[in-house]
């Protein structure tokens, strides 16, 4: 029996530009099935990080749970953690957000986490625009509890036994497209050439964003018949665009042909290039983004890539006029600043 | 690049780079197992078979296997493959019930061997089992050759090396010692079907300087004088001595003269340090016995003093390396350096001799006076004769010597049953998968992070009063276990089957080294400068697989693979297995089942 991982690593392992290896950005080693797709998503949480030059312990990792949730031990070891209770994660996230607005939040879900008990979490996050990139590991079954249908189960899926699944799917992401969502974005667990710079991307967004990840459960919903299957999902794969992320200040080196390209600039100076592939869509244009959605839908499309993304979007902080710096660096003097600045307040009321 | 072919032999027989570097292909990690499952006998035939002397290389071998174990390119050091042989060879019960029987009925045929070192007795072992009848010739009044003459006995002690050789001429082998051949055509004139010529490269280079002559006696040629050591002729030296040559014959001169009664030793080189021939431990354990080792100093001049050496005049030089990347020794203009010296050894290098070879028997000479001879079939151009070990190719070492027996006991069989030579036997090979369950294989797969463990060494006073006490003790069974458990079992293979794969990447993200990765296909060059970690050495292949349905392929850089097998243990579809491969070297003769006595 070895569920053990060698301590060795590739002695020629490239350094980012705060000097760590992409192994500085690994966890313990995955429980989960083997071939799970959650775990591809692990690894490419990893790569964006690694690419990013994030400072470990600038980033807290937050989930409920579930297969996916159980997710944040097999990355990030240097990070923060709160493994909250199922379904309840984005009240954790709010709170943490509010409370210090300097951490990169990252939220890991499932699609029971999400679309099922903690559905009512899940919505009021999108709501508030809390600063955080929320990740939907959405394999359209329970993993955990051997694979009933899920809520996000498309109609006619067949389980690994056989049934067909009769009630129709949450869209998860046509629920944050309604609800106001400032990004929003699909992708598959087995794409990482897509999946890399959106994650980095949703990291450099000021506010809520969504990244429904199609992660097929190789356990319990690998079936060819069904639509969360590696099989179903590769055949019926449809990209809005190819994706380029560029950090701020970095020299672009990639041309991009006129016309058919897209750049977004986002608020600290990053931009996310789009080489686009669906025509009638705008990433900036949330109507033309449902439209497209549907449109995709009606035709048996698993339709990924950044569907839209708001680069005016204000998130919870800027709505509610909060300090700039974490409460807990808040000295007695800027919290009590005494009688004289109370008695300004009162008379302003006066 | 064109989907790797697993299907040729060398392909994973190049993964498992220690049997790969290995002149006889021994295959090591076999070996290490059993030695860690406490199988000694089975450690030692394993070896046997293939490189013939397990306990003399076990001590001695130029170990060519350790600069290329893997486990050095991931961590500092190789593992102690040669320490390791060691502890099969000390450790062992009798062997001889498992050594091959001789057939009563010989096959009629006669086959000469000259020389009685590595070369011929490997040749000797290997035909003996098929029946001819086997002559061997030597100068000496034992068997053993330069591995008696040229290894001093506190590397090798005299017991360890009559044993191995026992075990070949006990195989029905005709001797005829203290037989200096002094001409080849009286033996081509004797009733002998094939000719083996084993007779190394028996003279030492004399350097050839002011006041050579007049010195005389006490200047001594490296391997003439530790043979004259070993036989006990020659049994004391004076209080300083200097050794010219950096190679390991110069270490054992070294070495031996401190036994000797040389108070002051030292070896001095013409060139720097660096640039040494002499093995690495060797060097260490020279300066271990307080011998200084000074560089970049040519020697001029012997100087004599009424009939008696007094020194050895030496220059100073500066090595510089031109754009050609040749090195030029130039003087650094500093004065001459005087060094008092009783005795001086000349360890400078050694040639081929073939005085008793006459030019009129249609065996042909080239260049350096070497004869023409076949790589592959280790043929003369007279088709009975053939050539092995040093006296083939110039001087190499005892596990090259026991390779070249090999292929031309091969060849001689074959010769005389009237096959062609060039009828090889292909290699033996077998790929076996390895699974036991969803998590369990067969070999002892995590892998340890403990380092090389060191081999302890006899107590300095006693090993430099007695030149029969071994220095090296070798590991006790504890240890060896340690160590054993280094090994990465680098022939339990990563086998990719691609119509499995449904490119789930689980193998990519738990590679602990970053070998795998999934990518569009491309040049070879291109794809090695694309991978997840860059694969910048070019003598590790890259292992691709066919196109996979997205159109990608999966390339392994096989270089720092640990073969830790969990790629195939997070694989959903058995895509990847890990599959033990066993390549041997085909003798001409079946000697020793390996496969049925492997631990997995």
């Amino acid at each position: 029996m070895t569920y053990i991982k060698p301590k060795f690593r590739h002695p020629e392992l490239p350094k980012n530009k705060i000097g760590f290896a992409k192994a500085d950005y690994e966890g313990a080693i995955s429980t989960l099935c083997g071939g799970c797709g959650h775990d591809s998503i692990s690894g490419a949480i990893v790569q964006a990080c690694y690419e990013l030059s994030i400072e470990p312990h600038r980033l807290a990792k937050l989930s409920g749970i579930g297969c996916s949730s159980k997710t944040p031990t097999y990355f990030l070891s240097n990070s923060h953690g709160f493994n909250a209770v199922h379904g309840r994660m984005p009240s954790i996230a709010t709170g943490a957000s509010m409370a210090n607005r300097n951490l990169i939040y990252l939220g890991v879900s499932g699609d029971g986490d999400s679309a099922s008990i903690g559905m009512g979490q899940f919505v009021h996050a999108i709501r508030r625009n809390v600063n955080m990139v929320y990740i939907v590991m959405n394999n359209g079954c329970y993993g955990l509890t051997k694979g009933q249908n899920s809520a996000t189960a498309d109609i006619g899926s067949l389980s690994k036994g056989g049934a067909e699944n009769h009630y129709p799917a949450i869209d998860l992401v046509g629920l944050a497209l309604e609800l106001g969502a400032t990004f929003v974005g699909r992708s598959f667990s087995g794409d990482k050439t897509q999946l890399v710079p959106l994650i980095k991307a949703a990291m450099s967004h000021p506010g809520f964003a969504l990244l429904d990840v199609v992660s097929p459960c190789v356990t319990f919903n690998n079936k060819p018949e069904s639509t969360k299957s590696y099989d179903y999902v590769r055949a019926h794969l449809e990209a809005t665009a190819t994706i380029d992320f560029v950090p701020e200040k970095e020299e672009i080196t990639v041309n991009y042909p006129e016309g058919k390209s897209a750049h977004v600039e986002l608020h600290d100076g990053s931009v996310i290039h789009l080489h686009k592939l669906a025509p009638n869509w705008n990433p900036t244009d949330r109507f033309s983004a449902v439209n497209r959605l549907l449109e995709a839908k009606m035709k048996g499309e698993v339709l990924t890539g950044l569907l839209y993304i708001d680069p005016k979007s204000q998130d919870m902080h800027e709505l509610e006029n909060t300090v700039d710096q974490p409460l807990n660096t808040l000295r007695e003097e800027e919290l009590c600043p005494g009688s004289e600045a109370l008695e300004k307040i009162n008379a302003s009321f006066r | 690049m064109k989907p790797t072919n697993i299907q040729d032999p060398e392909y994973f027989h190049k993964v498992v780079d220690c049997q790969y570097a290995c002149p006889a292909h021994t295959p090591v990690p076999e070996y290490i197992r059993l030695i860690a499952a406490g199988r000694y006998t089975e450690a030692y035939m394993v070896n046997w078979e293939s490189n013939v002397f397990p306990g003399i290389l076990g001590r001695t071998c130029d170990r060519p296997c350790e600069p290329a174990c893997r486990r050095g390119r991931i961590e500092e050091e190789p593992v102690a493959i040669c320490r390791l042989k060691r502890v099969a060879a000390d450790n062992k019960e009798e062997v001889r019930h498992l050594m091959p029987s001789i057939p009563e009925r010989k096959n009629g045929k006669k086959v000469a061997l000259i020389g009685g070192g590595p070369a011929s007795l490997t040749v000797a072992r290997d035909l003996a089992p098929l029946g001819y009848e086997i002559h061997l010739y030597d100068e000496w009044d034992k068997g053993g050759g330069m591995m008696r003459t040229q290894i001093p006995a506190f590397r090798l002690p005299e017991s360890v090396l009559d044993e191995e050789v026992d075990y070949i001429l006990d195989l029905g082998i005709h001797t005829h010692f203290n037989t200096y051949v002094e001409s080849m055509k009286s033996i081509l004139e004797q009733d002998y079907d094939a000719i083996f010529v084993g007779t190394g490269a028996p003279r030492g280079r004399d350097l050839d300087l002011p006041g050579r002559e007049k010195a005389g006696t006490n200047i001594h040629i490296g391997i003439e004088w530790l043979a004259s050591v070993a036989f006990g002729h020659t049994s004391k030296i004076g209080k300083k001595v200097i050794v010219l040559g950096g190679g390991n014959t110069a270490m054992d001169c070294c070495r031996t003269s401190r036994r000797l009664g040389g108070d002051e030793v030292k070896v001095i080189v013409r060139s720097p340090f660096k640039d040494m021939k002499a093995s690495p431990w060797e060097i260490e354990d020279a300066q271990r016995e307080d011998i200084p080792i000074l560089n970049n100093m040519p020697p001029k001049e012997f100087v004599v003093k009424n009939g008696k050496l007094k020194g050895v005049v030496f220059g100073k030089v500066a090595a510089i390396y031109g754009e050609d990347g040749k090195r030029r020794l130039i003087p650094t203009g500093e004065p001459d350096v005087f060094i008092e010296a009783d005795d001086v050894i000349i360890a400078i290098g050694q040639d081929n001799a073939f005085p008793w070879v006459e030019r009129d028997l249609g065996i042909k000479f080239g260049k350096w006076d070497l004869p023409v001879v076949d790589k592959t079939t280790f043929q003369s151009t007279l088709d009975r004769v053939f050539f092995g070990g040093d006296a083939a190719f110039g001087p190499e070492n005892v596990i090259t010597a026991v390779a070249h027996g090999h292929q031309a006991a091969i060849s001689i069989d074959l010769f005389c049953r009237g096959e062609s030579v060039y009828n090889r036997p292909a290699p033996y090979t077998n790929l076996v998968s390895q699974k036991m369950g969803i998590h369990e294989w067969s070999y002892d797969s995590p892998v340890v992070a403990d380092k090389r463990y060191l081999v302890p060494h006899a107590e300095k006073q006693v090993a430099l009063s007695n030149r029969t006490v071994e220095v090296e003790l070798g590991f006790d069974q504890p240890t060896g276990f340690k160590e054993a458990q280094r090994c990465l079992n680098c022939d339990v293979q990563t086998v990719f089957n691609t119509s499995r794969c449904i490119e789930c990447d689980a193998c990519m993200d738990i590679c602990p080294t970053s070998c795998i990765t999934f990518t569009a296909n491309g040049e070879e060059e291109d794809l090695r400068a694309r991978l997840l970690a860059p694969a910048n050495n070019t003598s590790q292949d890259l292992y691709v697989s066919e196109n996979l349905p997205t159109g990608r392929v999966m390339v392994k850089d096989e270089d720092v693979c640990l073969h830790c097998g969990l790629c195939a243990e997070r694989c959903p579809t058995a895509a990847w297995d890990m599959q033990k491969y066993l390549y041997q070297v085909t003798k001409a003769t079946p000697i020793w089942n390996i496969s049925e006595q492997s631990t997995i």
